[in-house]
């Protein structure tokens, strides 16, 4: 029996939700305990949140300035100092977690299972290759620390009804210095983080244009959605990249997907197998986004957007 | 800047329809079209242009696998790259033993910026920038989507979840790029002449000392649960009716 440590990601503030998804699949491994660290600069609310997900044992903070954003370089060391005491150090398989873990496991001289979708037993996992075209079953030996991210569409987040102790870890690791935060811009304003949102309404290059986007915005605003894109759209500049979902871009799993004017190329798919019902209106009956569609239209989006509006009222 | 490295992989073209194969032992990839994975395309086409605008010197290309590499190699020579080197292996490297034979060519040849893309497009593992960093103990600016040089200091803009973040790091650095970075020129039937001129080094994996032992083993591949197709309906009625029955309360 081993233990987990889990690396929370948060912005500064408030706990990320992939934290919470996470924990679910540390669950799975039937370890001894949970552990979550939680790297930061004034953690104390962070790590309260933290502290409140199930089947956590205790949450360490690592307050410091130095850790006051996620600088991959300088908060890698701290983990790895942190993973003498377990058998898994796994983080989250977004841009913070792909950045920060791969670091980790070459400080602890092993590898990194990237997206686990699957905990088959302590030591065998599922994890998805070529844009989710083949799902690989992936073993290591006993004898090592197992370091991973976790794909966050394949779990569901964990109850806040548990009380794990906080308590105060402090490392040695010495931090570079050439490493430096500038800013962090961000467009995305108030709609749903769409790694969370139970309903996302996404558009695609038939969109049209930046402006045409705001009828994408004000449907998703009177449902409470959150908002996606193709490839394709935020390389032609319609919406800001941290919109784009697939392969390359955010892999999510609302309860309901509604794709207007997307193709439905394979790499834009890998983003969306996990959602609940996938709705589809395009006007080219022949698009592939059909073929994987729960519910599909063929009309224009022009048209049918504001008559959706309309009718859900 | 002295020296760029640039690291392709050679990997399963981006439009191939991939397939398991029947007894689960792998994808096809017999008589399927290989190209350079087209992160690390994007990697070349940036180290490219900084030589352009006269703030690097040097390219050279290294790949990693058989001599079918050199396939890959060609069409960055002919992409502009000066040279390239093989290192040579018969094995599927993971990550890590990639990282570890990157940078024993880092030892090597001292370059100051080594660029490559943000994952394969096979593996989709997105590590090796990461771990070549760390065994350099060097910075690492990944999800690249712009570069500027200043003196001995890169600023990079970074796709991330939360939108795009702004980061410095200082010289010798790794960065891995990812798709808006740039868009990769088109290779010309001259170039790809000149390219046949150009030198490729090979070096036996053997003969670098670095330890190359897989710490995974991938006992299965299977082809991912296939979603199917649902119902068409005619109009938005019929579409908030089917949305309905599916329990939404819209």
């Amino acid at each position: 029996m081993s233990k987990v440590l889990l690396v929370a990601e948060h912005d500064g503030s408030t706990l990320n939700p992939s934290t919470a998804k996470i924990v679910h699949c540390a669950q799975s491994l039937n370890a001894e305990a949970i552990d979550i660290v939680v790297l930061g600069q004034g953690v104390d609310a962070i790590a309260a949140q933290a502290a409140k997900l199930n089947g956590v044992a205790r949450v360490l903070t690592c307050d410091r300035s130095e850790n006051a954003n996620p600088l991959a370089a300088l908060i890698a060391p701290q983990v790895a100092a942190l993973s003498s005491d377990y058998g898994y150090v796994f983080g989250p398989s977004t841009t913070f977690g792909k950045d920060l873990m791969p670091r980790v496991a070459a400080l602890l001289g092993t590898g990194q299972i990237s997206d686990i979708m699957e905990v088959i037993d302590a030591r065998t996992f599922r994890r998805p290759i070529y844009a989710g075209n083949a799902i690989i079953t992936v073993a290591t030996s006993a004898d090592r620390t197992i370091v991973a991210t976790v794909r966050v569409a394949s779990y569901r987040a964990v109850a806040d009804d548990g009380s794990a102790t906080i308590e105060v870890a402090s490392t040695t690791a010495e931090l570079p210095s050439h490493t430096r935060y500038v800013e962090l811009k961000s467009e995305s304003g108030d709609r749903p983080d769409l790694q969370v949102a139970n309903i996302v309404v996404s558009g695609g290059r038939g969109v049209g244009s930046k402006e045409n986007f705001a009828l994408l915005y004000d449907l998703a605003d009177g449902m409470g959605a959150g908002v996606g894109a193709s490839r394709a759209a935020v390389d032609a500049g319609y919406v800001p990249n941290d919109m784009q979902v697939g392969q390359t871009g955010k892999i999510i799993s609302p309860d309901l997907y509604i794709a207007f004017g997307i193709s439905g190329a394979i790499q834009h798919l890998t983003g969306i197998k996990d959602a609940g019902t996938i709705v589809a209106v395009n006007k080219d009956p022949d698009a592939p986004i059909f073929e994987i569609a729960d519910i599909g239209l063929v009309g224009d989006l022009f048209e049918v957007i504001p008559e959706l509006g309309k009718q859900l009222g | 800047m002295d020296k760029v490295m640039v690291c392709l992989k050679r990997v399963v073209d981006y439009n191939v329809r991939i397939r398991v194969k029947p007894d689960q032992s792998g994808v096809v990839t017999e008589g399927v079209k290989m190209s350079v994975n087209p992160f690390d395309e994007i990697a070349l086409e940036e180290a490219l242009r900084m030589r352009e605008q006269g703030k690097a010197s040097e390219i050279f290309i290294v790949s990693i696998g058989t001599p079918d590499c050199q396939q890959q190699l060609r069409t960055g020579l002919a992409m502009g790259a000066d040279r390239a080197i093989l290192v040579k292996t018969e094995s599927d490297l993971e990550p890590l033993a990639a990282a570890r034979a990157l940078l024993k060519i880092i030892e090597k040849e001292n370059p100051q910026l080594v660029l490559l893309g943000k994952q394969a497009i096979d593996n989709d593992c997105n590590q090796t920038a990461q771990m070549l960093a760390a065994l350099w103990e060097r910075p690492q600016a990944t999800f690249a989507s712009q570069i500027e040089m200043t003196g001995d200091t890169l600023r990079v803009t970074r796709e991330v979840d939360a939108g795009l973040e702004v980061i410095d790091v200082d010289l010798p650095a790794v960065v891995s790029t990812d798709l808006r970075l740039n868009e990769p020129r088109y290779v010309k039937l001259p170039d790809i002449m000149k390219a046949k001129k150009k030198p490729i080094e090979t070096i036996e994996i053997d003969a670098l000392g670095i330890d190359t032992t897989p710490v995974f083993t991938v006992t299965d591949y299977a082809a991912p649960p296939i979603r199917s197709k649902g119902q068409m309906v005619d109009d938005v009625g019929g579409l908030i009716g089917a949305l309905k029955e599916k329990g939404f309360s819209l």
